[in-house]
């Protein structure tokens, strides 16, 4: 980042976060160290079969063993009838089906819970988890989604008729937003002059892998239940839980803790988070439930999983005519709390930074047994930014043009903004042209197409590839009336508080739920900036439904745009009353009183009050006027009017060896548009984390199962999480377009970085491979499969890139889940 | 992590480790670093009575000059190893793959004893110790013997190491001035390997005087490829002669497939690798 003079405003000061020190050297407490007098421990069986009907339980040895007071299935604790929610009816007719607790008759995925142990100590109730004796009758496993829509396939819940949960379509000529995309291919089918590109892309199951594992404590000794969980929506598990359970929500208390990630992988209502509540409120004792790490990769939910059939239309001069998007989403066994809708986030997100005239998204949601899926960082909108931004190096291909060439002739130029796409959403601002000539630059662009060039020439075993990425995504979830158009379940808006304390300190509540972010650090300069406060005087207070009582959590990157800008409306509350305080104080006219870095000044004198005086004043109470309660302490609920819009162009130079097929990110250069920035550390920080977590997909990860539908690399020895030594030393930085939309201009960055990455480095993979006829490497583009991809270009034969094996050797690789109690050594 | 409940032992001597292995059976494990072993156990894979500790005996951890030998204690952690001057000035190639080994962390709580012990035809250890014809001293309860590395690795995750027997040394001939190159391959920097070539070569005159290849991860034990050795010796170190020897890399290999890399694909890497490893160590 290009480092310029401090600015004189919080906002823009890079501050260290005031939270690492606590969370870095772990003197912290997260869920799991919560330990209230008493506490029992649970430990949950889970099937180890996909799918199967039980046939027999048997928890006597269980029940006898040391430390063991209950062995509970659902019907031992009346829960069979319970369903968790799932809060996004994508259709009226949506199949949805009921997704228990514990496994009552038929088990859906492998991982899924079926007994639950409960004892004195974690130990004794894993120890008595090995005793419990489940018989099951194996049924066969739905594992492709295309096999599971045809005729006669195994349906997952039989009592749906169909392994289909929902179609859920868009169309622009029917909306009345543009063009007909059936028309459109028609056109170009019958004219000499256009194209018409079709491809099909997967975006391959990923697991969120947050480093805390869940967890959560009940304790139900008190007028209240408190929950503690490692979650990042407090608020919606404590009206969930109401929902599901029937305890009412005022005796409810929902606390997040200091909560190690999430990635959207913690926005679910868990069956173990209601069996906590269902077993403390049976047993009267707090209970504790905290997840090992493969139970973490296996039963937490996973993410994307979706085939991608597009069709894309141009001009030959380039013109985009047209696309055409049909995807089939795997949900897995059950509906995760927003499941099927995230998917559908991405129906808006295809057209991208483009004037794409036409456009058509359909997607069919579909049932398999595997686990569920549900919000991954991006959460619909990396899959359609793939998507978009492969299918353009296609045509880009298909047209002989530059990438970046076609890109420039097709997207908004900064004079059009703002700008109502043909799926009718209003981009605000935008300044495509600004990020991507900073990036060339950066990135020495012209320079590394001719090394490119070079070493295609000379024939180097390792080739070069440019791969581009010009991303938009929506974010700032969200104006509460589109939600409503989507039928989704709640609102968008957040929820603030503002507290002037007698001595001067400010205490800020924010319904949103850091998990990670850094919101208490830069939710405190906002404040210092809005009431003109020290930064050392403004504590953020959040994740306690009794401390912070309204909030929608935090999730698709709005809790600055949204829950940030509820800071800036309570603080307004606050220099209102405070201004009419000091009026009356002052014996002025309230519109003689200025406000300025805090001070209350009568226009043209040198009376004033501070801020810090006011809040004294109030509370003493002794003086104030009449129409006016004594405080200055302030609520607001902001309601976005629109979505966020960050964008940037992204750039990554490949490196593949051309014998092993090993690929090397050597450069990543990006320049994101986030409009304002309150902390540059804390967005550059976002970004990283976001950029590896979407070169992760593009390389690494993939949750493979077997053909019974086990998960086979379910720890972290096959799971490839990348660490720092298999990423380069990004070159991010920023250039800003404020947003129209919010009075500080900001825009949302938390999962810019993963959206905009994973195409960049895919496009980059296959421009280095183009010349040797290969079009396409799937998701991750492991040297295996690129080496495989080389050779079949080649016209030589190769055998198939197993994915579902286990891998022997390698340490825990050499596990199979199949036979776990098989003996390694 | 919840391991199945064990007894664990401490023991500060060889003999007395011995002497714990034979009371508790034949349920008993050994434990060096714990690297593979306690994730084993806390997967519940394997379910041990008692658990012997290694980390007492002060004598496993060390490495000396024993004549023309270089004798390195069981419990000499990896980051030690690599770091040592008497292993990089007499057996290059050992410090060279060990720095390979995972991370930092893995590397300052992994040994040598334990890493070979255990015998994953991943680890990158057993490879190099195969070509460079290390020997293993193991004790038992009627005393001490020495197994040579041909013998050494029997199978998958076996040993010649006995029931009630414990790896104390590896000592390693002197390749005092050989060239050596450890070429991994894996699928993330700190992964184990997909698979991996190990070479040493004698060059006098430019020409190869001496060669000793090994391999990991190309069969159910570590393997010598003795076919690119015979290639590579009398030959002039370039690249003509290390790819007309890498073609050597499959023989008497049995390639495993798995999600990283089918046999046929492992195999091609073999190749790749063994030409890249051998011009590596020729510098
Ligand atoms: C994340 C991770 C990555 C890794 N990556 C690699 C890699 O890239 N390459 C690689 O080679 N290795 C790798 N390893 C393994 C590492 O080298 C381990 O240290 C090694 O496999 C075991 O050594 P240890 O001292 O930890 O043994 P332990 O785990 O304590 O023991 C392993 C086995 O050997 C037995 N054993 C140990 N010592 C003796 C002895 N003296 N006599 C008889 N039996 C004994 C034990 O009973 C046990 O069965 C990795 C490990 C981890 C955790």
């Amino acid at each position: 980042m290009t480092t310029t003079a401090e600015p004189t405003t919080e906002l823009g000061k890079a501050r260290t976060r005031k939270e690492d020190a606590r969370l870095i050297t772990g003197r912290t407490r997260y869920t799991d160290a919560i330990t209230p007098h008493g506490t029992l421990h649970l430990h949950v069986v889970r099937s180890p079969i996909a799918h199967a009907t039980i046939t027999s339980i048997d928890k006597s040895a269980a029940e006898a063993a040391p430390g063991v007071i209950g062995v509970f299935t659902a019907a031992d604790l009346g829960v069979e009838s319970v369903g968790l929610p799932c809060a996004w009816p994508i259709t009226p007719d949506m199949k949805a089906p009921q997704r228990p607790l514990l496994a009552t008759g038929t088990v859906h995925f492998a991982g899924e819970g079926v007994v639950v142990v409960v004892a004195r100590t974690a130990a004794e109730a894993r120890d008595a988890g090995d005793l419990v004796e489940i018989d099951y009758d194996a049924l066969e496993p739905v594992l492709d989604m295309e096999a599971a829509l045809a005729e006669g396939a195994t349906l997952v819940h039989p009592d749906l008729g169909t392994n289909e949960n929902a179609t859920w379509a868009f169309d622009s000529g029917a909306a009345g937003t543009g063009g007909s995309v059936d028309e459109a291919i028609a056109a170009a089918e019958a004219d000499p002059d256009s194209v018409v590109v079709r491809r099909r892309f997967r975006q391959q199951r990923l697991i969120p892998a947050f480093m805390e594992p869940r967890s959560c404590v009940v304790d139900p000794t008190g007028e209240q239940i408190t929950v503690w969980a490692a979650t990042q929506v407090p608020h919606i598990l404590r009206t969930m839980t109401t929902v599901t359970l029937g305890v009412p929500e005022a005796k409810l208390r929902v606390i997040a803790p200091d909560v190690g990630g999430g990635f959207g992988g913690k926005i679910g209502v868990l069956p173990e988070e209601m069996l906590c509540v269902a077993l403390a409120q049976r047993l009267n004792k707090p209970v504790k439930w905290t997840e090992t790490r493969s139970e973490s990769l296996l039963a937490a939910h996973h993410g994307r999983d979706q085939i991608q059939d597009l069709t894309i239309t141009a001009k030959k001069d380039g013109t985009v005519t047209g696309l055409d998007v049909h995807l089939l989403a795997d949900m897995g066994a059950y509906l995760g709390l927003v499941g099927p809708g995230v998917p559908i986030l991405g129906a808006f997100m295809f057209n991208a930074i483009y004037k794409i005239p036409a456009l058509k998204f359909t997607c069919t949601n579909v049932f398999t047994t595997k686990t569920l899926t549900d919000a991954y960082r991006g959460a619909g909108r990396p899959e359609a930014t793939f998507g978009i931004e492969r299918i353009m190096d296609e045509l880009a291909v298909e047209l002989g043009r530059d990438p970046m060439d076609l890109r420039k002739q097709n997207w908004i130029t900064h004079e059009e903004f703002p700008f109502t796409t043909v799926v009718g959403l209003t981009y605000d601002s935008g300044n495509y042209e600004q990020a991507t000539e900073q990036a060339m630059a950066t990135f020495d662009y012209a320079g590394l197409r001719r090394e490119q060039e070079e070493r295609r020439a000379r024939g180097d075993k390792v080739q070069l590839g440019i791969g581009i990425s010009t991303f938009t995504e929506m974010c700032g979830l969200a104006p509460s009336r589109v939600l409503g158009s989507l039928a989704y379940g709640a609102g968008g808006w957040e929820a603030a508080s503002i507290r002037m304390l007698a001595t001067g300190k400010v205490e800020v509540v924010t319904g949103a739920s850091a998990h990670g972010q850094g919101h208490e650090t830069a939710f405190s300069q906002i404040v210092a900036d809005q009431l003109g406060v020290p930064f050392e005087d403004v504590e953020i207070l959040h994740g306690d439904t009794q401390i912070s009582p309204k909030g929608l959590d935090t999730y698709g990157s709005r809790s600055l745009v949204v829950g940030g800008i509820a800071v800036v409306k309570a603080a307004e509350k606050v220099i209102a009353k405070a201004k009419k305080l000091a009026a009356h104080l002052l014996e002025a006219s309230e519109d003689d009183i200025e406000f300025n870095a805090g001070q209350f000044t009568v226009r043209g004198t040198d009376k004033g009050k501070a801020i810090q005086e006011l809040a004294f004043a109030a509370f003493m109470a002794h003086d104030y006027p009449e129409d006016m309660e004594p405080s200055l302490d302030s609520d607001a609920v902001y309601d976005p009017e629109n979505f966020s819009f960050p964008h940037g162009t992204h750039l990554a130079a490949m490196e593949v060896d051309t014998e092993t097929g090993r690929v090397t990110l050597r450069r990543y250069v990006c320049v994101d548009d986030i409009g304002n920035v309150v902390n540059p550390l804390i967005a550059e920080g976002q970004v990283h984390g976001g950029l590896a977590q979407g070169i992760a997909q593009a390389l690494f990860e993939e949750a493979n199962y077997d053909d019974q539908g086990t998960l086979v690399n379910g720890t972290f020895v096959d799971y490839t999480l990348p660490s720092a030594a298999d990423l380069p030393s990004f070159e991010s930085s920023t250039v800003s377009t404020p947003a129209t939309s919010n009075p500080l201009g900001v825009k949302g960055v938390g999962e810019a970085g993963t959206i905009a990455s994973t195409p960049a480095i895919v496009n980059g993979v296959i421009d280095a491979l183009r010349h040797l006829g290969v079009t396409n490497v799937e998701m991750p583009t492991t040297s295996q499969r690129v080496w495989r991809a080389i050779q079949e270009a080649q016209g030589r034969s190769t055998q198939e890139t197993p994915v579902d094996t286990h891998s022997p050797g390698a340490g825990l690789g050499s596990i199979d889940p199949n036979n776990p109690q098989g003996e390694v050594q | 992590m919840i391991p199945a409940k064990f007894d664990y032992v401490r023991p500060s001597s060889v003999d007395e480790a011995v002497a714990a292995l034979r009371d508790a059976g034949e349920d008993a494990k050994i434990l060096a670093g714990g690297q593979s072993l306690l994730p084993v156990l806390r997967l519940r894979l394997a379910a041990p009575s008692t658990i012997i500790d290694l980390g007492g005996i002060a004598d496993l951890r060390r490495i000396a000059e024993d004549g023309d030998r270089i004798a390195i204690g069981a419990m000499v952690p990896h980051h030690d190893v690599m770091r040592d001057d008497l292993v990089k000035q007499h057996v290059s190639l050992l410090s060279q793959a060990t720095a390979t080994v995972a991370d930092p962390q893995v590397r300052h709580r992994g040994t040598l004893g334990g890493a070979l012990a255990h015998a994953d035809p991943a680890g990158d250890l057993g490879a190099v110790a195969l070509a460079l014809d290390a020997e293993f001293v193991i004790a038992g309860a009627s005393g001490t013997r020495t197994v040579g590395a041909s013998e050494f690795f029997v199978d998958y995750f076996t040993t010649a190491i006995g029931e009630g027997e414990i790896l104390t040394q590896v000592r390693f001939p002197k390749y005092t001035g050989w060239a050596s190159h450890y070429e991994k391959f894996n699928r993330t920097a700190q992964a184990w390997s997909m698979c991996a070539v190990a070479v040493a070569l004698r060059i006098d005159g430019g020409s190869i005087a001496e060669a000793r290849v090994g391999l990991t991860n190309m069969g159910t034990t570590p393997i010598r490829a003795s076919g690119v050795e015979a290639a590579l010796v009398g030959q002039q170190a370039n690249e003509d002669s290390a790819r007309a020897a890498a073609e050597h890399a499959t023989e008497g290999t049995a390639a495993p497939s798995d999600a990283d890399a089918a046999a046929d694909y492992r195999e091609h890497l073999a190749r790749v690798l063994t030409g890249r490893a051998v011009l590596a160590a020729a510098g």
